[in-house]
């Protein structure tokens, strides 16, 4: 299959410089970037081995000796590409604050207690219909230093790959209705409010497992498509 | 479930500071790495080379909390292929991950790529593909390295479409045993970032 990945795609990301987001000052370029055909290089992407993601990986809630506090959760969705087929056997990795809202990494310092049962972190790879699943607690949301009471949602970091290096999407998945949506630069950096919403999850009570955790699902669409519409080819 | 065609792709989101327990981890988290910085595997075809530099933000202050990814050809100018699984050269999957250290540093260990076509056949000179990630980037920028000294980066197609002043910031340097490669996410050193 060969897909195109037309750059007018993209047009829906975040500006680099967003000020109010105030580490992107300093660290988003100011020259125009260069427009290029996309070569080879950029039309393939990496491949992993079967060793890149183990058994269990999917499951943050079993790497330690016991169970983790807080809210279990199963988190699960398709990755597909714009014209709505499921990318099949891509990487989809997770890292997430614990159900306190604090990081296990050395440089979070936020004063809510670490958990020794949760590292937060995992690994899938889709299916062959692109779908993925993981089970979780549900993160706590933490302030940050941006500004005065800046406190971010609750979120999921997502990395995903896709068919090429230029699929490659670094994403957060947020929880539905969260009051902390209006106050935060990092999702309202997204331009567009319909866009802004595809990055927040959907409850969804018919994939909870009664007695056990309730469940989200998380759709991601990554760049390619079809160099010809669907439609003709049907 | 994959009828109804989507209204667009998901947006980006920054890396953030916190990536790397969940994507380098090294020694320092229990979670297993899924990629590293040394490409070379015992099979892989090509010159071993080392890629060493620093990432900076515009007041020239490193950043010691971005990631970096590559994606390249082997010696040979060819990609490892998703379809196949392996290449003829089966371990060398052309894909590196690392995230920088305190002080900005970063290095790749890998084989230096052969040529690779342009859309129109014409031959590219030698190059790496380049993301980079940081807390405080909405988005990865992409950027190529090259290779000092290499005759065919006067053709390379893609060196033509850089402004002649700034194809500087896309060469690799030799340095001792290895080359050395910057990047300057802004000012006057700003990297050259491509939009694809």
């Amino acid at each position: 299959m060969t897909l195109v990945y037309p750059r007018e795609s993209n047009s829906i990301h975040a500006p680099r410089p967003y000020p109010a987001y105030r580490s992107t000052v300093k660290r988003s370029p100011q020259k125009p970037l260069v427009i290029m055909r996309h070569t080879m290089s950029e039309l393939t992407g990496p491949v992993y081995g079967q060793e890149t993601v183990r058994d269990n990986d999917h499951d943050l809630t079993i790497q330690h000796d016991g169970e983790p506090l807080g809210e279990r959760i199963i988190v699960h969705g398709y990755v597909k590409d714009e014209d709505g087929r499921g990318v099949a056997n891509t990487l989809v990795e997770v890292w997430q604050a614990n159900a306190c809202g604090r990081y296990i990494h050395v440089v979070d310092q936020h004063p809510a207690p670490l958990d020794p049962n949760f590292t937060g972190a995992g690994r899938a790879k889709t299916d062959d219909k692109g779908y993925f699943r993981f089970i979780t607690i549900k993160p706590g949301a933490y302030p940050w230093g941006n500004h005065h009471n800046a406190w971010r949602p609750a979120h999921i970091h997502f990395s995903v790959f896709g068919h090429s290096f230029v699929s490659r999407l670094v994403t957060q998945m947020y929880f539905p209705n969260d009051p902390l949506f209006a106050f935060d630069p990092i999702y309202n950096s997204i331009p567009d409010e319909s866009v802004r919403r595809r990055m927040v999850s959907s409850f969804d009570l018919d994939n909870t497992k009664p007695d056990w955790a309730l469940c989200y699902r998380f759709d991601i669409v990554l760049r390619g498509r079809d160099a010809t519409p669907m439609e003709s080819k049907r | 479930m994959t009828d109804t065609k989507p209204s667009g792709i998901t947006p980006s989101q920054t890396v953030g500071p916190y990536f790397k327990y969940g994507l380098t981890p090294g020694a320092d988290y229990r979670w297993n790495d899924a990629f590293g910085n040394n490409l070379v595997t015992p099979d892989a075809v090509g010159e071993r080379i080392r890629i060493e530099g620093q990432v900076f933000d515009g007041d020239g202050v490193p950043i010691s909390d971005s990631m970096l990814e590559i994606w390249q050809a082997d010696g040979q100018g060819r990609f490892a292929d998703q379809t196949k699984a392996t290449l003829p050269n089966a371990a060398f999957r052309g894909f590196g991950r690392t995230g920088t250290d305190k002080s900005g540093a970063f290095a790749f260990d890998t084989v230096k790529p052969g040529q690779v076509a342009d859309p129109d056949g014409k031959p590219q000179a030698p190059h790496i593909l380049l993301a980079v990630y940081a807390r405080g980037m909405t988005q990865q920028t992409y950027s190529r390295i090259y290779f000092e000294s290499e005759a065919s980066n006067a053709m390379d197609p893609v060196l033509a479409l850089v402004p002649a002043d700034r194809r500087d910031t896309l060469i690799a340097k030799k340095q001792g045993a290895s080359y050395r490669f910057d990047v300057h996410l802004q000012g006057d050193k700003e990297t050259v970032f491509f939009d694809l």
